[in-house]
């Protein structure tokens, strides 16, 4: 089931009347208990707006007066309540998880959400990024607009894409320097050399060619010499100065698929990019 | 409106702890968690925005939806487009986005705490379906 189909459990530390409030260091040890399982926590009964219910499977947690929690429904919503009188956040969270279970509620963090973000102000649907990325990560929606349609198929760590932009119009939220993280983009942030990478070296023809070659020369050595394990660090310094001159992670280089397969990939992520191009040219 | 704005309702309160990347200084983060957590203030604390962007959470248009909102998070760019990627475009005079990887757990506590709304969101497009398409015409 891809994560957009999935369900979430949605947890309030309910504080209102009927309740008990906790004591400050008690909430926080609560809350950082679930977020760090992953789960979404709405703090309700407290001076303030909290945001309104949406269709998410609710659990309520309290320190209910006389230990006992109130029994509801809410349209669709299936509400649970729980009472959390003396328990501690290790407890909390594993009875979290059983209600998690029985919901049938996604499960958390079993995948880095590591996928690029388009910022649309400055986005031109050049279609740079969907004939670039050879993961299939980008598409583009009914008025050929390019959009990211399988977040999952993306390479984690891996930013390359935004490189080729040559707007600087495609973030990666988590990626640790700026533009790319999300902070302004300044003109010299587009006139920078290295926000601009060959794509070519990246659909593989420059890397398997720079690869050859230093194989080429290994084996020579090899022949003298009879070390194997040097061709398997040359192997590594080529990845590694690849890797630091694109930001690319080694294991994403060490993981692409075949020269051909590249190829392949290359002319059906371009052929998309013209199609989509071609038909927004016609509306 | 790109001035400040007074809002005669309480102004919601959002916290991500990014919890799948340590690009937010930790220290900062639950620094800033505490202080909401000591105060009596409702809010909302989410684990991760970037994915629940990716899920195109329904928590994130109801998020969205209510009016007046602070968000403690990372970027005002990154989370713009975050929201309207999971098609839940926050308002863009009714947000502001305290960032905790630039700023300190006092900072941005005080700006969440502040009766003033500051909205911050950059200023263009709300949606993919919105944009100029300058590489068509």
């Amino acid at each position: 089931m891809s994560l957009k189909d999935q369900t979430t459990l949605r947890i309030v530390l309910y504080e209102g009347e009927g309740a008990q409030p906790l004591p400050a260091e008690e909430r926080f040890a609560t809350i950082t208990a679930l977020l760090e399982k992953g789960y979404a926590i709405t703090r309700a009964g407290a001076k303030g707006n909290p945001a309104p219910d949406d269709r998410s499977s609710l659990f309520v947690l309290g320190r209910f007066k006389e230990g006992q929690p109130p029994q509801g429904e809410n349209g669709d919503v299936r509400i649970r309540f729980q009472d959390i009188t003396g328990l501690v956040p290790d407890r909390l969270t594993e009875m979290v998880e059983a209600t998690r279970l029985e919901t049938s509620a996604a499960r958390h963090g079993e995948w880095k959400p590591w996928f690029p973000v388009i910022d649309y102000d400055r986005c031109t649907n050049c279609m740079q990024c969907l004939s670039f990325c050879l993961f299939g990560v980008y598409g583009v929606d009914e008025q050929q607009h390019i959009q990211v349609q399988n977040n999952e198929n993306c390479k984690t760590n891996c930013p390359a894409c935004s490189r080729v932009c040559p707007e600087a119009a495609i973030m990666f939220p988590k990626y640790k320097a700026g533009p790319i993280n999300g902070d302004v983009v300044s003109d010299a942030d587009l006139q920078r050399e290295k926000m601009k990478i060959d794509i070519s070296a990246l659909l593989g023809g420059d890397i398997y060619t720079m690869l050859r070659e230093r194989s080429e020369k290994a084996k020579s050595r090899f022949s003298k010499e009879r070390d194997a394990n040097k061709a398997l660090t040359e192997r590594q310094k080529c990845l590694i100065k690849l890797a630091q001159a694109g930001d690319i992670p080694p294991e994403v280089l060490m993981s692409l698929p075949s020269p051909e397969e590249i190829a392949r990939r290359a002319e059906e992520a371009k052929a998309k990019a013209q199609s989509a191009l071609e038909a927004a040219n016609k509306d | 409106m790109n001035g400040h704005l007074l809002m005669n309702g309480p102004t919601r309160i959002l916290y991500c702890n990014c919890t799948y990347a340590q690009v937010v200084p930790k220290e900062v983060k639950e620094a800033v968690l505490k202080k909401l957590c000591a105060s009596e203030v409702a809010f909302e604390a989410v684990a991760d925005l970037c994915e629940m962007s990716a899920r195109q959470d329904p928590a994130l248009k109801r998020l969205a939806d209510g009016g007046a909102i602070k968000v403690a998070a990372c970027y005002p760019r990154a989370v713009k487009w975050l929201f309207a990627a999971a098609k839940a475009p926050l308002p863009q005079d009714g947000t502001e986005v305290l960032n905790m990887r630039v700023h300190n757990a006092d900072e941005v506590a005080a700006a969440l705490f502040s009766p003033e709304l500051k909205p911050n969101l950059p200023v263009g497009k709300t949606a993919a379906s919105h944009a100029q398409m300058s590489a068509l015409t």
